[in-house]
């Protein structure tokens, strides 16, 4: 019973962290049609800042949950004005761009803090269920994945910054019409996606270490689950996340770890078979 | 080997240009030494050692005269942590700069794709790291340690102190299979029993599923032989998760890498290995080595690791042959080497054991303490046991394969 507890938290939390490392990508992809290759960087990126940050003494806490967004906000802010908006409906060339940008990243950083894995200490300690014993950290990674997928949501669905934003990228021409500046809401949800990127990536930090190839780790998953969910970002996002994985951690628990990535990459490409547009093509298709 | 039109291109490429740029080769050229490590990517926590190790060994050879009367150049390659830049890389080393001897491989897979090409190019290859023990070819010296040596002093030290029940978590390549099998070996020769092996592929970062298996499994102690920069985070998840008090580890990678000075003491203090060498260890061959290796590399150099002392003691073999052969020719100079060549090395003495291709050499038992590895027990001169069972090169000199253990 205590097992099935430990295993219901860790499905949890895999399911948060695949959300988590996503929901940018998602909104980068799913609003803009951007295809960011460079995604998984911004990942490393969002880790570096928060190691960084606590180094110099900044409270873990705040280094990851404010300065790892911030700094990465604003890196991606710079790429959207730099890069990216001479490329908008030209998907092909952003792939090419972002991929360039990918590389320049990495070697940047290989350059900067070297080629070694550095890392900080999980904080929070360990919790007690039953007989055995997890990382309280666990819990403190699903908790943010659940704050930031409700304030997307809240923002999204509630806020006037959030209508707007969904107007520019059903119809960027009438939103214009009406008095909306298209490529200020680019730039702003741009900055946004790459803040959320940032955020996961600091958060993730403390369970893997960070080093500047990190991001290849992560974005074959969040294409897989960004792809998987479909149109809509949030009920996209959560409905992949939780299919990939809940199917990842079980069968890793049950096998083993490479018998649970083949599950999720046979479970993504059963997925897309039967629902090409991926899940919220067929389901949950007014979510947002 | 399928020849594409890509590999058929580089191969020709490299012939081409072997013809055109070195046919004035003659008796006053240095000797070209290769070294081919992984000096960036996942693998750059054990390549980089390896060749600081390699460098001070050359310049140390050229302070004293070089080699025959000649000066050594050493030629670097970076892998970057890619197989097929070994094959390159090895081709190169033999065909265009026609180097005397090559230094490298780090992990068995690597050592595995350029082992065939100098054989194929007749060129004398010395791997250097420690690992799972078994090949058998008279064309490569190996310098590192391998499960005889160190896995079976290990795993009844730590049977003793934790107890009975083991769980081993390994790399999943060939030094992790191989290595793991070895350690259920010995496990069940000690009257233990291993309740689980699981394999990690290099680039897994999420342990969680694991760590709760293990749990579920309740082992008196964990074995790792896992590799690389992304399992560093598993000794990071199991101490988060509270494991380090409970079930502790031993370990035939951990602090190869150095990973003992980039986690934290809380995170991986009590841990045990075993290897040849160690920093502290005391005599003076190895205080002079470390006072030479700190003045050309600075004092603040994280840690002389296992692999970089393997490196080191393998070029010092070699230039030993090559002093007794009286050439650089390969045929020769492995002819010296299987005399048994012996050297005063910083990890005491260290022998070649003809049949094998392997070294005899003293082991240490360490724990991981505050950022330093403590030795508890040393075990002099020990010998290739594993390889020694199924190779011998001197009855059958054309023996080329690695053996794997059977249970």
């Amino acid at each position: 019973m205590d097992l099935v507890a430990l295993l219901a938290i860790q499905v949890l939390y895999a399911i948060a962290s695949l959300a988590l490392i996503s929901v940018g990508l998602a909104i980068i992809f799913g609003m803009m049609r951007v295809i960011n290759l460079a995604h998984g960087e911004f990942l490393m990126l969002g880790g570096y800042a928060a190691i960084v940050a606590t180094s110099h003494g900044i409270s873990i806490w705040l280094s990851m949950l404010v300065v790892a967004p911030i700094v990465v906000g604003i890196i991606g802010v710079v790429v959207e004005r730099t890069i990216i908006r001479f490329l908008y409906g030209r998907m092909i060339d952003t792939m090419l761009a972002t991929w360039g940008l990918s590389l320049l990243l990495v070697g940047l950083t290989t350059a900067i803090f070297g080629n070694t894995t550095v890392g900080i200490s999980a904080p929070l300690g360990s919790i007690q269920i039953g007989a055995y014993r997890t990382s309280a950290y666990t819990l403190f990674v699903i908790a943010v994945a659940v704050v930031t997928l409700g304030a997307i949501f809240a923002v999204m669905r509630w806020t006037r910054l959030g209508l707007i934003a969904r107007g520019t990228m059903q119809n960027a021409n009438m939103a214009a019409a009406l008095g909306v500046n298209p490529p200020r809401v680019y730039a702003v949800t741009f900055g946004v996606g790459a803040a959320l990127s940032g955020l996961a990536g600091a958060v993730l930090a403390p369970v893997s270490g960070v080093f500047p190839t990190i991001g290849v780790a992560y974005v074959a998953k969040s294409f897989i689950t960004v792809i998987g969910g479909g149109a809509a970002i949030l009920s996209g996002t959560v409905s992949a996340s939780a299919l990939f994985g809940a199917i990842n951690q079980i069968a890793t628990f049950v096998t083993t770890p490479v018998f649970g990535e083949v599950a999720l990459l046979a479970a993504a490409i059963v997925l897309i078979r039967l629902l090409p547009q991926g899940i919220t093509g067929r389901f949950f298709r007014r979510g947002l | 080997m399928t020849i594409n039109r890509r590999t058929f291109l580089k191969g020709t490429a490299a012939t081409a240009s072997a013809g055109l740029f070195s046919s004035s080769a003659w008796a006053e050229d240095p000797i070209g030494v290769a070294s081919i490590h992984d000096l960036s990517g996942g693998l750059d926590i054990y390549g980089k050692p390896m060749v600081d190790a390699l460098t001070l060994a050359i310049e140390e050879a050229n302070a004293a005269g070089g080699l025959l009367g000649r000066q050594l150049k050493l030629i670097n390659y970076d892998t970057q942590s890619n197989m097929q830049l070994y094959t390159q890389f090895a081709q190169q080393a033999a065909l265009k700069d026609k180097v005397a001897v090559v230094h490298g491989g780090i992990t068995s897979a690597s050592r595995e794709v350029i082992r065939p090409v100098l054989d194929r190019f007749k060129t004398l290859y010395f791997y250097n790291t420690q690992y799972e023990g078994g090949v058998c070819d008279r064309n490569q010296f190996d310098t590192g340690v391998t499960p005889a040596q160190t896995v079976e002093k290990l795993v009844p030290y730590a049977m003793k102190k934790w107890g009975k029940k083991v769980y081993v978590v390994a790399a999943d390549y060939n030094y992790g299979q191989i290595t793991s099998q070895w350690v259920k070996k010995y496990v069940m020769e000690n009257g233990g029993e291993v309740s689980s092996i699981d394999f990690f592929p290099l680039d897994v970062t999420n342990f969680g599923p694991t760590i709760s298996k293990i749990q579920a499994a309740k082992p008196d102690f964990v074995w790792s032989a896992l590799v690389g920069g992304a399992h560093i985070s598993f000794y990071r998840q199991w101490a988060a998760a509270g494991m380090r008090a409970s079930i502790p580890m031993a370990s035939t990678t951990f602090a190869v890498g150095n990973e003992h000075i980039v986690l934290s003491p809380e995170e991986c203090n009590g841990m045990l290995v075993c290897y040849n060498y160690f920093q502290d260890l005391k005599n003076p061959v190895n205080e002079a080595f470390v006072a030479s290796f700190h003045k050309r590399f600075g004092a603040d150099y994280p840690n002389i690791t296992e692999l970089a002392m393997g490196t080191y003691q393998g070029f010092r073999l070699w230039a030993e042959a090559v002093k007794k052969a009286g050439s650089v020719d390969r045929l020769k100079v492995i002819d010296a080497l299987e005399t048994g060549i012996s050297i005063d090395a910083p990890s005491g003495k260290v022998t070649i054991d003809p049949p094998t291709h392997h070294c005899v050499l003293d082991v240490h038992i360490a724990e991981v303490s505050d950022k330093k590895l403590k030795v508890l027990e040393d075990f002099a001169q020990q010998k290739p046991a594993d390889t020694a069972a199924v190779c011998n090169l001197i009855k059958n000199p054309n023996d080329n394969q690695q053996y794997v253990i059977k249970i």
